[in-house]
Formats: C-alpha cells, structure tokens, sequence
C-alpha cells in the first residue's frame, strides 16, 4: 500500500505510474480504441474485398432502379415499375401501420385483462389468468402461423362472406369494409372537426378555472363528446351530405369465376394483415396486463381510502386517486411493449405481409445489396426505438413527483 | 308512589332474526367471489359462458374426436371429408423428428447422452438446498458445452474416427431448439456482464462503447439480427473463410441476447448497497477482485430470475431461425405439413398445438421457477 506510506516532508509517496488509476484507466481506453479500430479496418477491407469478387456495386443507386415486384397492400401509391426506393417506403409504411393498429388493439386489450385480473369474481380472475399464462409462454411466430395458416384457413372462401350488420364482410379474401367516399364540399367537415377539437380545449380550460376559482364543476366530458361528434355530423347534414360510403359489391350471380367481391370497391384489409394484427395485439396485451395489473397494485390501499373519506364516490376515485398514479408506474415499460410490438411486427416476413423487412427482402434477394438494407432496417428500428426512447424520458420528466 | 314505569321489562321473546348470510363453506365463497351483487352474477355468467365456448371445442378436438394410432392419413381422414380432431398419429409418427430433426438414427444415443448430462447438471444446479454448486456450475458452463460439442458434432483424432461426424445441417426440432437457446444464454452471460460493468464504469470510452453497444442491439428486432448474420457476416471475413450457418445464427443470438443480459446484470449491480463496494475497497481489493469475491456473487444471485426470464425470451425466440431456413421445432413441424402421406384438415393444427404444448410446458416451467426463486431471494434483503 504505497499510498499509505508517506514520506519525512508528509507528502504521500509517488505511486509508481504502472499502478495510477488515471493512467491504467487511459491505457485501457487506448487498447480498446486501438482494438475496435483494427476490428473495424478488418471487416472493411474484407467487405470490399468480398463485394468485388461478388461485383456488387456499393452505393445507394440501386434505389432508384424498378422494382419490378407488387405488393398486396400498399398505403401510397405504387407499382411494379416503381423504383426499389419506393417499396421499401411502402414497406415502412405498412410497418407504422401494423404497429398502430396493434397497439391501439394490444393496449385495449392489455387494459380489460389486466382489471379483470383484479377482480373479485373468481370466474373472471381465472379467466384472465389463464389467457396472460397461456398467451405469453407461446412463441409469437407460432401464433402468427396459427391466426394465418389454422384461423383464417377455416373462415369462408372467396365466394361466400361472413357479414355483420351488412356492413363488414369478412372471407378468406380478407376483411372488406364500406369506403368513404369525399365530394367538394366535403372539407368543410374537416374544417368542422378542428373548430370543435379547438372549442373543446378552450371550454376545458375555462372549466378548469372556473373550477378553481369557485369550486363548480363543468360536465367536460360530455361537452367535448357533444362538440366532436356533433359538430361535424351537423356540418354534415348542413352542407348536404358530401360524403357517401361506398359498400363492397358481393357478386352473387353470373359465370362462378366473377362471383366474389369486385375488385376496388370499398376497403379490402387483406389476411396478412388480420392475422399479424391478431397474434401482435393479443401476444404483446399479455404482456400490458401484467403491467397493468402491477400498477394499479403499485398504488397503496391508503390512497383509495383516503379518497373515500374526503368523499369521493368509487369512480372519481378510480379516476382523479388512483389511476393517475398507477399510469406513472405503467406509462414506462409499457412505452417499451409498445417499442417490442413494433419490433415483433417485422415477424411479419413469415407470412409475407409486406412490411419494412418483408419488402427488404424482396429487394436484397434481387439486387444482393445486403449491407444497405440491412442498415436501411437497422436505422429505421434504431430511430423509432430512440424517439420512443425520447419520448419516455419527456413523459417521465413530466410525471415525476414534484416534492415540495 | 305512580304506576308509571320508568324502565321496561321485555316478557316476551323477540322476533327471531335469520341467520346471517354464511360466508364460510362452498356456498358463502360462492356467494362473495361470483354473485356478490347483479353485476357480479351477470359477468360471471358471461365468463362461465366464455370459458365454456373456448374450453369445449378444445376438448372435443384433443381429445374425443381426435385419433391416437394409425400408420397414414387415411386414419385421421372425417368420414364426410371434413375436420376431424386432433391427429395424434401424425404426431406420434413425426415424433422422432420433432425432437432430432434429421439426426442419422444410428447416432441418437448421442443426443440423448447430451440431453441426459444436460438434465443431470441442471437440476442439482436449479435445486438452491443442493450442495457443490461451484463444481456444478463449472461443470455445467464450462465442461459440459465442450463435451456436448464433440458429441454433437463428432469427434476425429487424426485418422481414427471417435464419433463419426454429423453435418448440423441435419440437426433439427428441439434438438435446435435448445441448442440456440442454451448457448446463446451461456454465452452471453460472461459478454453480458462484461458489457454491464463497461457501463458502470468510470472511463469514459469503455462506457460509450458499451452502452452504443446495447442500445444498438436492443433497438433493432432479432430478425434483422438474423438476417444480418446469415448475409452479412460472410462478408465480414477475408476470402474463403466460411462459417457453418448453425455457428452464425449462434454468433448473432449471442451478440442480441448479451445486451439483454447486460441490462439484467446492471439491474442487480444497481441492487448492491455502496457499503458492499466500499468495504471491498476498504479491505484492500482492487477492481476485479472486489467483483470477483464480493459485488458479482450477490449481484448475479440477485438477478437469477432476470436471467431466467431473458432465457424464457430467448427460448421463444429460437423459432425465428426458421425464416432464415433453419429448422427448429417450429420449423421442422411447419416443414412437416408438405408431407402427403400425412395431409389432412386437421394435421396442421394437431402440429400447432403440439408445439404450442411443448413451448408452454418449458415457458411456463422456467417461469414457475423464476417466481419461485424470486420469493425465494426476497426474504433477507427486503428493506
């Protein structure tokens, strides 16, 4: 212990350099810059190498060369002569598309199951219990396979229809839904949504003052219901209906080979996407139950009775006690399921919905430019992952207790 | 002296009151947990008819219409050319594939030398009143992977053939299945740890190199990890160095589950009260000592159940490999539906539900356990 010695002046002694924290700790960082540069010199050299023996051109031009392949469902407009650019655009697309409708799905259902899993009634507790045990411990491709290849194998074929309400249709052609349709004069209903969407924030701070200053309360929710729905459904009427729905068209008569639904009419959700949302919503709710289900428990008995005793009956309890700070415990890790959901949507490669990997893939097998896609996929999953990030540490920052 | 009486005498007996509403018994339970108010009786009704409407067309399909012996086809055909039930048969006669893959049958008993030694290692291991746990645990990370290795794969001292070689290329089912699974998680113990303590560290380089590290890793899905390591890693090396495809799907689990594990590890160093790195200090150990003796023992005791769960991820997540054309049990079984003499209605969902029943019996066991260990390592540290 040579720093414990000192010498005749009280100086502590010189440690020898080889043993100085600081400068083992910079000869560490050196080795390891020195080390990671050489790794790095290394695969460059041998990827040029490789991709000159393979005459792959590096670069970013194949991007605008075309595809020549199409697509079962795309959000913009494409086509076989589009460029490869394009379709790795429509692959992303149909990816944020994925992910949005399954966490909309996933979080509904994460939010009922995991209440129910705290309620009283043994039968629904079970229930509840069963289906998180049941759902998370199952791989999530084998679902995927099972929604496509076992569910929607056994629904009706292309020239017969389950319908509900004579509005949704769904066989093995996919899901078809009635299509809006918008005439001129139709903006004015979206002119009409963004005025309510405005009052509604206005009448809500207005509310909230008036409630501050003289104890009143205002019937907020109802009024922004009102305001949102109604406005535009007047606006409707008033400027004489400029929107129509377009129906699906079930040919039920003539040669077999023209019977089924027309081709462009309506919305047609194709399979791969029903099934992908299916087994991402109902595979990552299990997940969002349990999180749910641990917040609520995160929130301490005293907090409900001490709402109760101030007098709040069991739904304002639930709504301005409970719940607000249950969300502080559930809003991190559930921002992160919702991170996993995203990335599991790229599973979607097994049953061919065109997504961002899917349509990659595509292109990687017919250009051969490996380390470009791979990168595009790589950038693109890294970028959402660190807004989500981003977005966590704001929201976090913004929940966090504020102590006095 | 008045007639009035200033208190009052009761000479007749009271009305009698019914007995409380028992709560004790079947029928008090009954009524607290299911019809405690209308509400309550309509959801369990609901749930009562919900679960009824799931659980019988299962049963009907598993175990009353389903077929359990037959050599083709033929047997689990319905007599009206419609599904029929589960077609046990079909799975029975896969069987040997599910669990081998292709492995020559000549060389099985090799596999199940390896599964027997893993089972053997394991359970003591798992088991936290067993005894020799260090000797255990070197067996099972260190001795055991080298062993199973050449009974694997084979083994050739110079020309005398030991154990005839075995391409992995015929490997398969869960054979794959928990080869992926347990390395990727005994490999990425060691990088994991390392990674985690990169990123505690005081140095600056050591921890943005670490901590770009597991960010990447965890930002980007396995399957673009996969693909990356099917496509690009024979890219990465100078010419004519091939790897074998098992090795590189190996390679890329690792990698994508280390940072996991990284995160896991950082969670139970975290854990550690500064008085433990203080009093390592105090006593006189430098930085490797100190993990190796005090802070790394408590901390990976800690996150024993973190582990157990990233396995449990990375188990379900094996059946990946299959899009980039390696067969695990889900890909062997999905392979196996091509197969004529066994295509029937219903041979596609007897194989989804055998595999859905042999993952859910490993997920949900380790799971068990990971509870388990957590009551179990939550008695003496709670503050």
């Amino acid at each position: 212990m040579s720093v414990m010695e000192q010498d005749s002046a009280g100086a502590p002694a010189r440690a020898s350099l080889l043993n100085d924290p600081k400068v083992r700790g910079i000869f560490y960082q050196l080795v390891l810059i020195v080390a990671l540069v050489a790794f790095g010199y290394f695969i460059v050299t041998n990827t040029i190498h490789n991709l000159e023996q393979q005459n792959i051109a590096s670069g970013w031009g194949f991007l605008e060369n075309t595809a020549g392949f199409g697509t079962n469902q795309s959000l913009v407009e494409y086509s076989e002569t589009s460029s490869y650019g394009r379709a790795i655009y429509v692959g992303f697309l149909n990816t944020l598309l994925v992910a949005g409708v399954g966490i909309f799905f996933a979080t509904l259902i994460g939010f009922i199951v995991g209440i129910a899993r705290l309620s009283n009634n043994w039968v629904i507790n079970r229930i509840a219990y069963c289906y998180v045990e049941l759902v998370r411990n199952i791989p999530l491709l084998l679902q995927i396979f099972f929604w496509y290849f076992a569910v929607l194998r056994s629904i009706p074929g292309k020239r017969e229809k389950w319908s509900i309400f004579d509005t949704f249709h769904l066989n093995i052609g996919g899901l078809r839904l009635p299509k809006p349709i918008w005439e001129p004069g139709s903006f004015m209903i979206g002119i009409a949504l963004v005025i309510a969407i405005a009052a509604s924030i206005v009448v809500s701070r207005w509310a909230r003052k008036r409630q501050e200053a003289t104890g009143q309360q205002f019937p907020m929710f109802w009024t922004a219901v009102g305001l949102i729905i109604g406005l535009p459904v007047i606006t409707y009427l008033v400027t004489g209906m400029p929107m129509h729905l377009e129906h699906p068209n079930f040919v039920e008569t003539g040669p077999i080979l023209r019977q089924g639904f027309e081709l462009n009419v309506g919305i047609n959700v194709i399979p791969e996407f029903l099934a992908l949302t299916a087994a991402l919503s109902i595979y990552t709710a299990s997940f969002i139950a349990e999180i749910v289900r641990a917040g609520i428990q995160a929130v301490s008995h005293g907090q409900t009775e001490a709402a109760h005793a101030l007098g709040l009956r069991n739904g304002p309890t639930l709504r301005l006690v409970v719940i607000p700070q249950a969300m502080r415990v559930i809003i991190p890790p559930l921002t992160s399921q919702y991170l996993n959901l995203t990335k599991n949507s790229s599973l979607a490669v097994a049953i061919a919905y065109p997504d961002l990997v899917s349509m990659g893939g595509t292109v990687l097998n017919q250009t051969g430019q490996a380390i470009e896609i791979i990168g595009i996929w790589m950038a693109v999953y890294l970028s959402l992952s660190l807004l989500t990030s981003a977005f966590m540490n704001w929201y976090n920052q913004r929940m966090a207790l504020v102590e006095r | 002296m008045s007639d009035t009486q200033m208190f009052q005498i009761r000479t007749e007996e009271a009305p009698r009151l019914p007995a409380p509403i028992s709560t004790t018994g079947v029928i008090g339970w009954m009524r607290q947990n299911l019809f405690s108010s209308i509400g309550n009786t309509v959801l369990t009704v609901i749930g009562i008819l919900i679960a009824y409407s799931l659980i019988a067309p299962f049963i009907q399909f598993a175990f009353i219409d389903a077929v359990w012996t037959g050599d083709n086809r033929e047997a689990c055909l319905a007599q009206d050319g419609g599904h029929s039930g589960a077609c046990w048969a079909y799975v029975e006669a896969y069987f040997p594939q599910f669990i081998y893959g292709r492995y020559p049958t000549e060389e099985i008993w090799r596999v199940n030398i390896v599964y027997a030694l893993f089972l053997l290692l394991l359970v003591p291991l798992a088991i936290p009143s067993a005894p020799f746990k260090k000797a255990n645990a070197i067996l099972f990370l260190v001795v055991f992977p080298i062993v199973a290795y050449f009974l694997l794969t084979g083994l050739v001292i110079g020309d005398t053939v030991v154990l005839p070689i075995v391409e992995t290329a015929v490997w398969g089912g869960l054979l794959v299945t928990l080869v992926i699974a347990v390395t990727g998680i005994v490999a990425s113990l060691p990088l994991g740890i390392a990674l985690a303590l990169g990123r505690r560290s005081k140095m600056p380089i050591i921890k943005l190199v670490s901590i770009i590290f597991i960010e990447f890793w965890r930002g980007v899905p396995l399957i673009t990890v996969l693909f990356m390591s099917s496509v690009m890693l024979p890219l990465f090396l100078p010419e004519g160095v091939t790897f074998d495809k098992l090795l590189r799907v190996l390679i890329g689990v690792t990698l994508f589950s280390a940072a996991y594990m990284a995160e896991v590890v950082r969670g139970g160093l975290q854990a550690i009260p500064k008085g433990q790195y203080e009093g390592a200090m105090a006593l006189g150990l430098r930085f490797w000592p100190m993990m190796y003796l005090i802070i790394l023992p408590q901390a990976l005791k800690l996150v024993i159940p973190g582990i157990v769960n990233t396995f449990i991820g990375l188990f379900k997540d094996t059946t990946l490999v299959l899009i980039v054309g390696m067969f695990d049990l889900l890909g062997q079984i999905q392979s196996s539906f091509t197969d004529p003499t066994w295509s029937t209605p219903s041979t596609g969902h007897t194989g989804y539900l055998f595999a859905a029943m042999v993952f859910f019996c490993f997920c949900f066991g380790m799971s068990r356990y990971s509870i388990f260990m957590e009551k179990k390592l939550h008695t003496g540290h709670k503050r």
